[in-house]
């Protein structure tokens, strides 16, 4: 079984974030780290390929300047291969030119059984990049999985829905998109750091993968304004003194809502 | 140009149709032009409210027998676009049908999309959205370039919903055609947590737990202050992560949309991702044992201490109230 893994790198999120002021885009320079929402896609890729008795993942991400660290991660957690898609021409792409690139990317390695990516990536969350690559590469796919078990030639997911999950099924090949808390990512082993080091990282632009960023979606938005929220105002705050309840009591009385 | 054709994504629920639905046509007939909604299921029961609220007509795609609604809902659309009905701009919900319809959409329409939008305004042809970013303390305004349409997303309780008491919508068939090998993601079961008490949505109350509680077990005291308040128990993504509460408790980003008269957070941080579900709540009480804690800084009434301490002694105290 072969599975490919969406894996984003970004910024630190212990670190503030911050715009550019010229571009008004999210700022990614420096160290990027493997995005936390994508190790449990990664990590799922290696129980399922486990299960199956064999087959690889492998790994594909969009990043500036040539950034590999986040991908070492999942190679160290045992990831077979990647491919990096690295091009300024890329700066400032939107969801629908990531996902296209990210297929493309994909097919470069021969396509997969399965697809996986998270449900939300940590800086960007517009949440739409799995189901709008399954859509450029004409798979069936299911959105917030808690689980995934292959039977044959089909998935079993349960899907997390507002009220509780679903149960569906699903032919492969698929893109399949996963939520946090799914499965327990790994911790990369010593050995897993070593080996990571001499894995194969095939790093293209999109050109050569015959994405050309142009067109409506690559020019479909114009960021017009920046501007501070009103902030809310902190009120007081108070060290319980084990009389502490007594105040949330008042509080609440005086909004009648006791 | 000016924007003349907005389409709303609606989702039926408990026979009617999702606040969220109600919310986003009464922004969008406040828009101009005339409001279309569109079904991914069969319309006939919510064609009366969703007249009621501003749209005329609805595109319906009739039972979608299982198939999940992305590819299903967006390629019946596809198709009444390519018919000739040309929306200039479709508004959709911030959540898993919304989102996945929107996706496949934007790929077969070849449009970019905009998600997490709290507002929307429109300026003879342009279109502008509004979105919240790092916690909500910084408003990015986007504007769509090119020609519609337009694909937007937005967060639940960024608009008020309003009756605006129009004749029920007329409803035009928008089937699935075949989905080829984009479709067979099927739907076999259903399960459906059990709740009590009001919706953590709707209720008055919220009180929200985090991963200050220490441990799952400890839950019981924010159930316990909730139904004494007569409210809905909340929680961080921390616990449901941990599997403590299921994920239809969470509030935040990736969560519900809360704005209470009063919201209790209890032993919750208060990351960015939380509190774009929160901060828009009348009235903050939290407690927390870190004065430090980001939690405090939207916080009406904060308590530096220790939950096992607080909270028990506060239901006592309303307990004692009878
Ligand atoms: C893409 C993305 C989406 C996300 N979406 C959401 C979302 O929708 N909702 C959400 O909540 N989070 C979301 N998060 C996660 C978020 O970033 C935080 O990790 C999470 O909110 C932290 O939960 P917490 O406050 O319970 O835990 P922590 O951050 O661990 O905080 C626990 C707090 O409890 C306090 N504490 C400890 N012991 C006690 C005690 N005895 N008494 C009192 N206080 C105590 C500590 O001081 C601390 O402040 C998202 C993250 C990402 C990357
Ligand atoms: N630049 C990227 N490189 C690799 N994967 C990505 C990238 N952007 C998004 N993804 C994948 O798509 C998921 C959802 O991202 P988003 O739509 O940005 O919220 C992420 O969790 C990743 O799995």
């Amino acid at each position: 079984m072969k599975v490919i893994v969406c894996v984003k790198q970004i910024p630190d999120p212990a670190l503030p974030g911050e715009l550019d002021p010229s571009t008004n885009t999210l700022k990614r320079e420096g160290k990027l780290i493997l995005d936390e929402s994508d190790s449990y896609g990664v990590e799922m890729a290696l129980q399922l390929v486990d299960a199956a008795g064999g087959g690889e993942v492998a790994l594909v991400s969009m990043a500036p300047n040539g950034e590999v660290s986040g991908l070492r991660t999942a190679l160290a957690m045992g990831a077979a291969q990647g491919v990096l898609v690295s091009d300024p021409e890329l700066a400032g792409s939107d969801a629908l030119t990531t996902a296209k690139v990210l297929a493309a990317a994909v097919q470069r390695l021969g396509g997969a059984d399965l697809v996986l990516a998270g449900t939300e990536s940590s800086d960007g969350y517009t949440g739409t990049v799995p189901e709008q690559m399954a859509e450029v590469l004409g798979l069936p796919s299911v959105t917030f999985a808690k689980s995934v078990a292959v039977d044959g030639g089909s998935l079993k997911v349960n899907r997390q829905t507002e009220a509780g999950y679903d149960e569906v099924t699903c032919p492969l090949p698929a893109v399949v998109s996963v939520t946090a808390g799914v499965v327990e990512p790994r911790y990369p082993s010593f050995k897993g750091i070593m080996a990571a080091k001499s894995k194969p990282v095939d790093t293209v632009t999109a050109g050569d993968l015959g994405v050309t960023p142009t067109g409506w979606a690559a020019a479909g938005q114009q960021i017009t304004s920046v501007t501070q929220a009103p902030s809310r105002e902190a009120g007081e705050v108070i060290e319980d003194d084990g009389e502490a309840h007594v105040k949330i009591v008042e509080f609440l009385e005086g909004l009648k809502v006791i | 140009m000016t924007i003349s054709n907005i389409w709303v994504f609606a989702q039926a629920a408990d026979g009617g149709v999702t606040t969220g639905t109600l919310e986003l046509l009464t922004k969008a007939r406040s828009l101009g032009g005339t409001v279309s909604a569109v079904v991914g299921g069969d319309a006939s029961a919510v064609a009366a409210t969703l007249g009621e609220y501003g749209a005329t007509r609805v595109y319906a795609t009739g039972d979608l027998g299982g198939a999940l609604p992305g590819a299903a809902v967006a390629s019946a659309l596809a198709a009444v676009i390519d018919g000739g009905d040309r929306p200039d701009l479709i508004m959709f919900p911030q959540n898993y049908e919304g989102r996945d319809v929107m996706a496949r959409l934007s790929v077969k329409l070849d449009r970019t999309v905009i998600t997490n939008n709290t507002d929307v305004s429109v300026d003879g042809g342009s279109v502008t959205v509004t979105t919240p970013v790092f916690g909500g303390n910084t408003l990015v305004a986007t504007t769509f370039s090119g020609e519609g349409p337009f694909l937007a997303a937005f967060r639940p309780k960024s608009f008020a919903a309003e009756a605006a008491g129009g004749g029920a919508a007329e409803v035009v068939a928008a089937p699935v055609p075949d989905l080829g090998s984009t479709g067979g993601a099927t739907v076999t079961a259903v399960h459906v947590e059990e709740s009590t008490g009001p919706k953590l949505d709707e209720a008055d109350v919220v009180v929200s737990g985090g991963r200050g509680l220490g441990e799952a077990e400890k839950f019981s005291m924010v159930d316990d202050l909730a139904q004494a308040l007569k409210g809905a128990a909340g929680a961080s993504r921390a616990i449901v992560d941990a599997g403590w509460v299921p994920y239809s408790m969470q509030v935040g980003q990736t969560g519900k949309v809360v704005k209470p008269n009063v919201y209790i957070a209890a032993g919750i941080s208060g990351a960015t991702q939380h509190m774009v579900g929160m901060k828009g709540s009348k009235h903050i009480i939290a407690i927390n044992k870190d004065a430090e804690a980001p939690i405090f800084g939207v916080a009406d009434l904060g308590i530096v201490g220790d939950v096992h301490k607080v909270l028990p002694k506060l239901l006592e105290a309303l307990q004692g109230r009878g």
